[in-house]
């Protein structure tokens, strides 16, 4: 772990781990999307409307992991002192934000034809909304406090306390009654639904996770160098 | 003219590169879209009668929000100083001040936030009429805004003092918007005047709130 | 918080507003510049423009520097030329940075600026647009000694050129002020 601690040494790592990472995704994509748009069946009941479920399930689970990411590089950087670890943080969230609101977005989009409204308050679609508000706060502490290291601590703090939002929300289909589907891969009984959607769908949630990597790679590659600029900017300034 | 668009536009990149502007408040605008239905209960039939009532008084705390740093950076970095010594009268400095928030804050606001009427489901028929009438009425938002800032410039606890001063201020704003947008399902002959009183508050704002403004920031610098 | 003073300044002269800390250096300057009133007496700008007040034919340098850390050092000064009604060239903003010694930052943000390049950069804004009147609050704080240096000239550049100059000050900048009040004299006193 130490070892990479050094950000000249990720950056090299990361350079040569990233066509791997962004070619792993792009076949997955392709294989996912062929699985759930053309292999797959259609819904008895849903109809072709079934196939935004390709989308939407993986982008809430990434919505989640992103989270889970996010808190537990923010409980590095707190403990250990990490230096990448509030790299890591800090770029994971724009990232998560951005599979929160396509959950959110293609979630709406299935509910029109299904519900008959845009959107409607159950519980889960409810906490998903809390989670993208929660990476909002995270990302404005960040923007809002100029000096790099106090804003790391205090993010940390934001992400670690919004991280108990998350087992609400993985749980909250069991708390609350609600409009929408029970949760079905996840149950001790082995998965309800039929492999012919459960390839398509795991297939997919590989892809979305090979996504993830590829671009918070970049993200924190990126995050780095700007750090880099800064420090040399200064640096040159004040001479 | 170029001395008044040399602060707008300063004001705007100010804005943009701190990210305090329409950013933030469209997080505050949609955290609180988010506690409506959680408190009043997710009622479909309920939450769309309640839609543009509730969207206007979101806007009306979201622009709030964004008020104290209308004056404040600028008093605290001596610039408000500078600028009563310019060639530009105050009353054209507040005005500038306040076109910049508005373009900043004010007016992105009123064209995202009838988009998110959706999470109260709302009316398809009013998504139009909600939007032109929060472009109306959130200029006088923004120019009351300035007013309020400029008077609670410097103070302690100057944001309580705002929403205090300010959000009486709104009540018309607030009563002929919702009476517009209202209008179009309810009584659409409604719909014409309720625009134009809108209108004509913006306007008379556009004259006076400036001016006390002005004044205000004058009674600081004495 | 004083009384009796009276003074004099006429064109191409300096004053030198003198006393310890408390005695009323600052609010004399504020008055002048249009922040505050006096109690009795007057003030006077003899042969100005009559709709003009003497704030408005000043520039005033506080203990603040006005600057916005967000912009970038050009960005700071041309926004204060365009806002006192004067339109300028990138180059014109570059001579007057290099004035102060600031010409190779002009693209960096003012914020990453150290408190004396903060002061410099307020200093270059005063030759930029020509005002008659400098009124100058401890303009030397923060400086180093090349950069006093580099202030005393352009003090002596604006009294050259025929402008008023009233200053407080602790350094000693190596100029000779025409006029002194000391206001410690006066009886002037920290309330």
């Amino acid at each position: 772990m130490q070892a990479y601690a050094n950000p000249a040494r990720f950056n090299a790592l990361a350079l040569s781990v990233l066509p791997w990472c962004a070619g792993i995704t792009v076949l997955l994509f392709a294989v996912g999307l062929y699985y759930s748009l053309v292999v797959a069946p259609q819904d008895y009941q849903q109809g072709e409307t079934v196939r935004i479920m390709f989308i939407h399930v993986p982008a809430a689970w990434m919505a989640l992991a992103c989270y889970s990411v996010m808190a537990l590089a923010s409980a590095v950087a707190i403990i250990w002192r990490h230096p990448l670890a509030d790299v890591a943080a800090k770029t994971a969230a724009p990232i998560g934000a951005c599979f929160t609101f396509l959950a959110l977005f293609t979630g709406s989009l299935w509910g029109k034809p299904m519900w008959g409204t845009w959107w409607v308050w159950d519980a889960r679609l409810t906490s998903v909304f809390v989670l993208f508000l929660l990476y909002l706060g995270y990302i404005a502490i960040w923007q809002a406090i100029e000096e790099p290291a106090r804003a790391a601590r205090l993010a940390a703090i934001v992400a670690l306390v919004g991280f108990i939002n998350v087992p609400i929300i993985k749980y909250s289909v069991e708390w609350w009654n609600s409009l929408h589907q029970p949760a079905s891969v996840l149950r001790a009984d082995g998965p309800a639904i039929h492999s012919s959607i459960l390839t398509p769908l795991l297939i997919m949630a590989g892809a979305y996770t090979m996504l993830f990597l590829t671009l918070h790679l970049i993200a924190m590659r990126t995050e780095i160098m700007k750090r880099r600029i800064h420090n040399m900017e200064q640096a040159e300034v004040q001479g | 003219m170029t001395v008044f668009w040399s602060l707008v536009r300063r004001d705007l990149v100010l804005t943009l590169r701190q990210g305090g502007g329409a950013g933030m408040a469209l997080g505050f605008f949609l955290t609180v879209l988010v506690l409506l239905p959680l408190g009043i209960g997710p009622d479909l039939n309920f939450l769309q009668r309640l839609a543009p009532g509730a969207l206007w008084i979101t806007l009306l705390l979201s622009v709030l929000l964004s008020t104290d740093r209308i004056f404040a950076p600028d008093y605290e970095d001596g610039s408000l100083e500078l600028m009563t010594m310019g060639p530009m009268p105050l009353e054209l400095v507040a005005l500038a001040k306040s076109v910049a928030h508005w373009l900043g804050t004010g007016l992105p606001l009123a064209i995202l936030a009838p988009g998110l009427g959706v999470l109260l489901n709302l009316d398809t028929l009013l998504f139009g009429p909600i939007m032109l009438a929060m472009v109306l009425g959130s200029l006088a938002l923004s120019l009351l805004a300035c007013l309020g800032a400029a008077v609670t410039v410097g103070l302690r606890r100057g944001g309580m003092i705002i929403s205090l001063l300010i959000l009486p201020l709104y009540v018309p704003v607030l009563i002929f918007g919702v009476a517009a947008t209202n209008s179009v399902t309810g009584v659409p002959e409604l719909f014409g005047p309720s625009m134009l009183i809108l209108t004509a508050i913006s306007l008379a704002s556009l004259v006076l709130a400036p001016i006390a403004a002005a004044a205000a920031v004058r009674a600081h610098m004495t | 918080m004083f009384s009796g003073l009276s003074f004099t300044v006429a064109q191409g002269e300096g004053l030198l507003l003198e006393g310890p800390n408390g005695t009323g250096k600052t609010s004399l300057l504020r008055i002048l510049a249009g922040f505050g009133a006096i109690e009795q007496g007057a003030l006077e700008l003899k042969g100005a423009d009559e709709e003009l007040t003497i704030g408005q034919r000043a520039h005033y340098l506080g203990h603040q520097n006005a600057l916005k850390l967000a912009l970038s050092v050009e960005e700071n000064l041309t926004f204060w030329a365009n806002f006192m009604g004067q339109s300028v060239s990138s180059s014109t903003i570059a001579d007057h940075l290099g004035a102060f010694n600031l010409e190779s930052l002009s693209s960096y943000s003012a914020g990453l600026l150290s408190a004396g390049q903060k002061r410099r950069l307020a200093l270059s804004r005063l030759e930029l647009v020509s005002r008659p009147i400098w009124l100058l609050d401890e303009p030397s704080v923060g400086l180093d000694t090349a950069s006093c240096a580099l202030l005393a000239d352009a003090m002596s550049r604006h009294m050259a050129a025929g402008g008023l100059l009233i200053a407080s000050t602790h350094t000693d900048l190596g100029l000779t002020f025409k006029n002194k009040v000391n206001l410690g004299d006066l009886g002037g006193r920290a309330t």
